[in-house]
């Protein structure tokens, strides 16, 4: 297959700085490199690639949109352009990276101590120490504020009792963000690893997302001092504000893995001779390889408008609703499409397709599903809540 | 010790090069432009010395235009300290002896104590350029080095010489090294160090800044002209033997044999 030399229609590079195009080169060779060649092999186990982890802290992908502490205070376009090459190469790997900075660095960064930050945030740009965030639980994924989770105050500690479910990376994870009631207000709590109490069993059985670890995390009278609270944030607002800012990175990052799929169906369609030509000289192909452009492109001028308004401070909820759900909606359609070019050659693992489309499954409902969005946009038209 | 690396911009190596109206040059109109891959080996060479303390500080330095600066973020990037670009209208259609003349004089002006360089540029694949530089500075050299130990004043490097023999060469520095694949795996860029490249000047160094005589370098000074490039030669259409299977088969084995020659 001709190599991967992006998708830029709309001429989208114009629009970037140096040190951006520098960040996508880097990102999409590094996924050329290290990631395509074996990245099959981890999905068929089921295992995340751990032997990348060190390389990408040591590039500073993680929390690199954040400033100081050891990150490296890149732009959030670049922080966007990161996301779509990582997830190029597989959606789990792009959701490692959006929830150790997004979800896992951003909060101890916005709402820490000075001392949990020192303790914490380095050791996680490096890839040394993985965070892992806890929101939804077993019978509280799209009603967050329903959750069980409880934490009391007892004299110098606090006790945390409860579950929580679908946390990537909860099983390889140092610390943990967990949100839990204290005294009916949700705040949010740093678990460790060593933690008396504290479990994280993996979930198996995934067909969605297999090179990235899901777990459950258990608490059992976990009792953890006073200095692991998160003291700058009480309600909603302190995980909403993290899963705002991974929403943009998935954003972006569902383009990359509409971007291979769509490579893929090209080439594929190019060299697959059927009644004596190309499939791609026949019309209901090139309907689907227009539709797909079509829809790549619009994408990539709703993210990278959005990154100018996150650069800029004018972000917005619902406009970073629209971006998530249009972007991964598109990805999985594009996916979907690509298969039916690849005809059957779109089921095997020597094409990225159905891994692709498959981890798009879990894009789409994960961080707010793709009707939440919807009830936050119509929220934001109607007035009405539709939530309840 | 300063270490100078010698960086080059060449086409991708999986480009289509195209010849251009002239029938003297190449159609740059279209190409993605990379670091030399044997100057990617040379500055992680480079980067590693400078790690290990043993080297103060890398410079890159780069004759080419402004489209070259790409590249050369790209080498401060991944840690080098330094780079000057050498552009002037007078360097245009140097010979290597030329681009050696250019690079020689700027390693002295950043009083460069060993210059490390790829042993070849993939695009015109002359292989001149570091022994030239060597020779103009009366320094030793050592070419298509894949192991390099420094040791004070002096170095040990290795080499293949064919049929698997190996060389070990020792020297003293200053010196010059042109670095084989092989010699290391060259590291990524980080994003800090991009954003420091970012803010880095590039100094610009023209012939008078060096002390070149223009009439000595550039297509003055070129004792070498490229008269004409040419495509290779179109591939014959394949052939499609027809019948039935035993005697293709047959006719298959023949035709390797007699007119393939490849058993």
């Amino acid at each position: 297959m001709a190599k991967f030399e992006g998708v830029d229609f709309y001429n989208i590079d114009q629009h970037l700085s140096d040190e951006e195009r520098m960040v996508r080169d880097l990102v999409r060779k590094w996924v050329d490199v290290e990631v395509l060649p074996i990245i099959e092999e981890n999905c068929r186990e089921g295992t995340f690639p751990m032997h990348l982890i060190p390389q990408i802290g040591e590039m500073g992908l993680l929390g690199m949109n954040l400033h100081g502490y050891g990150c490296a205070g890149m732009s959030n376009i670049a922080y966007g352009i990161a996301c779509q090459e990582l997830e190029r190469g597989d959606s789990g790997l792009r959701s490692f990276v959006s929830v150790q900075g997004s979800l896992c660095m951003f909060p101890i960064w916005k709402f820490g101590t000075e001392a949990q930050k020192q303790k914490y945030l380095p050791g996680m740009a490096e890839g040394k120490l993985i965070g892992c965030f806890g929101l939804t639980e077993p019978d509280h994924g799209s009603n967050p504020s329903g959750m069980l989770t409880k934490a009391v105050d007892d004299g110098d500690s606090y006790i945390i009792n409860g579950a929580k479910m679908w946390i990537t990376n909860g099983t390889l994870a140092d610390v943990a963000i967990v949100w839990a009631k204290l005294d009916g207000d949700i705040r949010g709590f740093l678990v460790e690893r060593d933690d008396a109490g504290f479990t994280a069993p993996e979930m198996k059985g995934k067909h969605s997302l297999k090179a990235s670890v899901t777990s459950e995390l258990v608490f059992d009278n976990v009792r953890i001092p006073k200095d692991r609270i998160l003291p700058d944030v009480r309600g909603l607002k302190g995980p909403f504000s993290c899963l705002n800012n991974a929403r943009f990175g998935i954003s972006w990052g569902a383009i990359g893995a509409a971007m291979a799929c769509f490579h893929s169906a090209v080439e594929y369609s190019k060299s697959r001779i059927q009644f004596g030509k190309p499939i791609a000289a026949r019309q209901l192909v090139q309907n689907k390889l227009a539709w797909m452009l079509r829809e790549i492109t619009k994408a990539q001028l709703l993210a990278l408008h959005l990154g100018k308004a996150k650069d800029d401070g004018t972000i917005g909820i619902p406009q970073i609703s629209l971006a998530k759900m249009n972007n991964v909606d598109m990805a999985l359609q594009i996916a979907r499409m690509a298969r039916d070019i690849h005809g059957a050659n779109g089921v095997l693992d020597e094409y990225p397709i159905m891994r692709h489309m498959a981890n798009l499954e879990s894009v789409f409902t994960y961080e707010g599903t793709h009707d939440i969005h919807n009830l936050i946009l119509g929220r934001h038209i109607t007035g009405f809540q539709a939530f309840q | 010790m300063i270490i100078g690396v010698c960086l080059k911009q060449v086409p991708a190596s999986d480009s289509r090069i195209k010849i251009d109206g002239s029938g003297a040059g190449v159609d740059a109109s279209d190409l993605k432009m990379e670091i030399n891959p044997y100057d990617e080996f040379a500055l992680e060479e480079a980067l590693k010395l400078k790690d290990a303390k043993v080297a103060k500080k890398v410079i890159v330095l780069t004759v080419g235009g402004s489209d070259s600066e790409q590249r050369i973020r790209d080498a401060l990037a991944r840690g080098a300290d330094d780079a000057v670009r050498l552009d002037d209208a007078a360097f245009a259609g140097s010979d290597s002896l030329g681009i050696a003349r250019i690079l020689a004089a700027a390693a002295q002006k950043e009083g460069v104590g060993l210059i490390l360089a790829g042993k070849q540029a993939i695009d015109d694949d002359n292989s001149q350029v570091p022994a030239m530089v060597a020779e103009l500075l009366g320094w030793p050299q050592v070419t298509v080095v894949d192991k390099l130990e420094l040791d004070g004043g002096s170095f040990k490097a290795w080499r293949q010489s064919g049929g698997g023999v190996r060389d070990v060469v020792t020297g003293s520095l200053p010196a010059v090294i042109s670095a084989d694949k092989g010699m290391n795996t060259p590291r990524y860029a980080k994003l800090r160090g991009i954003m420091m490249a970012k803010r880095k000047k590039i100094p610009v160094y023209d012939a008078a800044a060096l002390g070149l005589d223009p009439a000595s370098v550039g297509a003055a000074g070129a004792k070498v002209t490229q008269v004409n490039w040419s495509e290779p030669p179109a591939r014959p259409p394949g052939r499609i033997l027809s019948g039935e299977v035993p005697s293709m088969v047959k006719e298959l084995v023949t035709l390797l044999r007699d007119e393939a020659k490849v058993l």
